[in-house]
């Protein structure tokens, strides 16, 4: 295992003590060949490779594609060290198997950003490895030294400049045996990785053939609308259903855990079905919960010492002798992911097995979690992942909730079904971000130079009551709640952070960036109102204090000088900046705003990142792209408020999404190095919110503590 | 029954006049390019063409479509060979790709109508469609490029 792994393990070993410490090799020479019913020509030298006599080279993907670009990237890592012909290249999506497991989080998943970074070797190897025993097929063949052997582009070339496609030599290599060890390439001699070659699934995507969960049909498989609580934790206490089970091509109706479960021969009559089936709940605990009390509470929280995260120094001794100080309180609300695509799942459960169609980002929990239900062991019931419509999060529930309920509706429906959930539904159906809140104070000495920074976090535990709880144990804390300010990069000599777990009975989840998506906002505001109160600039302000950190230094530089950070603008326009460090990557951005009316226009917004030694920069640029536009979203539009127990939200226009007509011209740039790669689904989240109400700062004079931007609670 | 077209297909259907267009392309005809998002009319996700138009088929009960014409995604071209295709692809537009469908959909009917759009032209006629991976950038400069195509007679 390799120095970069060894770091990663350290750095991880919080997941891995939770996910029971498997940890399989990075590539297992010899592993058991795919049990696919192929044709023997076929050469399938490791678990994620097939190559045909017809030249296909498919890569199996352990890494669910939901935009990220993991179909395209994957097979690239592959491809390079196979030395294929990138034209034969395409994808498949892998079976749940501990095979495809990821290699530190030891199970089936994708999230945390980690996609390339834990693909990184595991797909070179095999590709080198693949093509090793193309070699030694191509030298049997000429029966020549592999050692004079060649590959470039799909063909094994000799001294003579003899050629072998890889195909031919498909049923031949099939026969070798996969090498012990295996060489890569120098990284100078990439041909593929490091460039912007185009995304494979873009075909499929532009003329409907792209299959999504919610698009799998199979003969016989109706569709079933579930009725679930209103309030979270309701219980059905009785239920009606003497109009709905009469409805045109409802078959059945059903109680469910979650519910009630109305199947029929179509998503639309089962709809109207199920608003047709009155229910009687008992509403439970949270009847009366409303967010504006929660808030109220977390703020009288915040009064009062929390759990000790990070102590430097002595803050309040610092506090105290302070030329200057200042006070401020962050509050962020619960969010949805609201994926495009709304959570669905079909399963087709039999005595003996159980199949499962959907877009998960969390194979191995939801198969364990489907076996449980559906009364079978693990090996019985199986994933077939298809493309997801959207993830940010949302399709990696600990609980399995949208795969355990389809097999729930699946064992009463006694036929195939697909659970489609409206956007309603999904909308009200929880595990949001979290709602939070950060108090902070902080001082300045009499040269402008912090002094002291105080952090105090109230907010919901993602980990705790999960199977990752066991994260929380060794530090008594859910890292994830503070993860971004417990790091926080600044040279202050005297820091504390504090985190009070709030419990709440609403189910949070992570959202793309998880806890930088707040630590992110209140961190970089703050370092602002600290420059202000400095007078200082904000860019110059945070570089003073980042100089034993030159990475954060690099990708604050880059932004602020393709913003023109100190270059005039239009009246009526101002800039705004922060830095964050998230997902093993660096960003920076820039964000150009005006103000009109008390309404926030964002024109442009620049963002520099460094996430090490990348694997296709075009697909960077529209991760940056588009994680900047969904901050964007969240930090002007968007929020989830109960009364009465009951989301006050429940589809696009009461949760806005950003639009055409508002969305800022992106710039985005890549610090070029070769440090070990990092994230890059996440990292350009966390800058968004901040260096956008930073600017709202520099052109209103009136700080932004609140999301989503409301210039009337400035202050 | 209900009589229209679909892609240049005849279909003659015995559904519930009232049943959303959306759901009747999607499960009657299985043409499962065209996408549910929102079910309002909100995300344009579901959009299609009705004798040239773009509607969303999420609100429009199939009754609508009677005598009509109606193209989907699939309809586009047969080939990715569209001017917006192809430059989907040059520019690498989608991401997760769910609203891809609709998005064009909605292109198609501006560049009809206007073959050389502005910005302000491909802010009011793509306003109506969702993306939430944020594709919104690279839409933008695939519309213009297919505009370029078109009328360099790059395009079929």
């Amino acid at each position: 295992m390799s120095t970069l792994w060894m770091e990663r393990r350290e750095f991880l070993k919080f997941s891995v003590a939770a996910s029971g410490g498997l940890l399989i090799g990075l590539y297992l020479p010899g592993a058991s060949k795919l049990a696919v019913a192929e044709e023997r020509s076929i050469f399938m030298p490791n678990a994620f490779l097939r190559i045909g006599t017809d030249e296909r080279v498919t890569v199996i993907v352990n890494h669910s594609e939901m935009g990220q670009g993991v179909y395209t990237a994957l097979p690239m890592l592959l491809a390079e060290e196979l030395d294929a012909d990138w034209n034969k290249v395409g994808y498949e999506s892998a079976p749940v198997d501990p095979k495809y497991n990821h290699p530190v989080f030891g199970m089936q998943i994708t999230g945390g950003s980690s996609s390339v970074w834990s693909a990184f070797e595991q797909y070179r190897n095999a590709g080198a490895a693949a093509r090793a025993m193309l070699i030694a097929a191509a030298a049997q063949q000429w029966n020549a030294n592999p050692a004079t052997l060649r590959t470039e582009s799909g063909v094994v070339i000799d001294g003579a400049n003899r050629k072998l496609s890889y195909g031919l030599l498909a049923e031949t290599a099939a026969k070798m045996t996969p090498p012990a060890k295996v060489t890569l390439k120098d990284p100078k001699t990439f041909k593929l990785i490091g460039t912007p070659v185009k995304r494979l699934d873009t075909p499929e995507k532009i003329n409907g053939k792209a299959v999504f969960g919610i698009d799998v049909k199979h003969p016989g498989m109706l569709t079933a609308v579930v009725a679930r609580a209103p309030v979270f934790g309701a219980k059905v206490k009785s239920f009606d259903d003497s109009h709905a089970r009469n409805m045109p091509g409802v078959r059945k109706v059903a109680a469910v855990p979650s519910g009630v479960a109305v199947v029929a021969d179509s998503f639309w009559q089962a709809k109207l079905a199920r608003d047709a089936v009155r229910i009687d709940w008992d509403e439970g605990e949270m009847h009366a919960f409303s967010t504006s009390q929660m808030m109220q509470q977390f703020r009288e929280q915040a009064k009062s010492p929390g759990k000790s995260v990070r102590r430097d120094g002595d803050p309040d001794a610092a506090l105290a002798k302070a030329a200057q100080k200042i006070e401020a309180v962050y509050e962020v609300p619960y969010l949805s992911h609201l994926m495009m695509e709304p959570l669905n799942c079909a399963v087709d459960l039999r005595a003996d097995s159980c199949e499962i169609w959907t877009g998960t980002q969390f194979q191995t929990v939801d198969r364990a979690a489907a076996a449980k239900v559906a009364g079978l062991p693990n090996e019985k019931v199986q994933i077939h992942t298809t493309f997801l419509g959207g993830g940010f999060g949302r399709r990696a529930t600990p609980q399995s909730d949208f795969v355990v309920e389809a097999v729930h509706v699946a064992k009463a429906a006694g036929v195939p079904v697909k659970v489609v959930w409206t956007r309603e539904d999904d909308m009200q159906g929880g595990w949001y971000r979290p709602a939070f809140l950060h108090a902070i104070v902080g001082g300045v000495d009499a040269s402008g130079s912090p002094v002291s920074w105080k952090s105090r976090l109230v907010g919901q535990s993602i980990f705790a009551g999960t199977m990752f709880e066991g994260m929380m144990k060794e530090k008594g804390y859910d890292p994830a709640a503070v993860e971004g300010v417990d790091d926080l990069p600044y040279e202050i000599p005297n820091l504390a952070v504090e985190y009070h777990q709030a419990e709440v009975g609403v189910p949070v989840q992570w959202w793309r960036s998880v806890g930088h998506s707040h630590t992110g906002f209140a961190t970089e505001c703050f370092i602002d109102e600290l420059a202000t109160l400095a007078h200082k600039d904000p860019y110059q302000f945070r570089r003073a204090l980042l100089t034993k950190h030159p990475r954060h230094l690099a990708v604050l530089d880059l932004a602020a000088q393709k913003a023109g950070w100190s270059k005039p603008l239009p009246k009526g326009r101002a800039r705004g900046i922060a830095v964050h460090f998230a997902f093993e990557s660096y960003n920076a951005q820039v964000a150009e705003v005006s103000v009109t009316d008390g309404r926030v226009r964002v024109h442009r917004i620049v963002s520099a990142v460094d996430c090490g030694h990348y694997v296709n920069p075009g697909i960077i640029a529209a991760q940056l792209e588009g994680g900047a536009i969904f901050a964007a979203s969240a930090a002007l539009f968007q929020e989830l408020t109960f009364e009465n127990g009951r989301l006050q939200q429940t589809n696009f226009h009461t949760f806005p999404v950003m639009r055409m007509n508002e969305c800022p011209e992106i710039e985005t740039h890549i610090v070029e190095n070769n440090e070990k790669s990092g994230g890059i689904g996440e990292p350009g989240v966390p800058c968004t919110a901040p260096a956008i109400a930073n600017a709202v700062f520099a052109v209103t004079g009136k700080r932004i503590r609140k999301l989503p931007i409301r210039l009337t609670e400035a202050v | 029954m209900i009589l229209f077209s679909v892609n240049r297909q005849r279909v003659n259907l015995d559904v519930d006049p009232s049943t959303p267009l959306l759901w009747v392309l999607r499960e009657s005809l299985g043409l499962t390019g065209t996408k549910y998002g929102c079910g309002v009319a909100q995300c344009g996700a579901c959009t299609v063409h009705l004798n040239g138009e773009a509607i969303r088929s999420c609100v429009a009960p199939v009754s609508r479509a009677e005598g009509k014409e109606v193209t989907t995604i699939e309809g586009l071209s047969p080939d990715l060979s569209h001017p917006l295709q192809r430059a989907w692809m040059a520019e690498d537009v989608p991401q997760c790709g769910y609203c891809q469908s609709g998005q064009l959909m909605s292109a198609a009917v501006l560049l009809h109508e206007k073959p050389r759009p502005s910005d302000e032209d491909i802010d009011e006629a793509m306003t109506g469609n969702i993306c939430r991976c944020g594709t919104y950038p690279r839409i933008r400069k695939a519309i213009h490029r297919a505009a370029a195509m078109m009328s360099t007679g790059e395009a079929k």
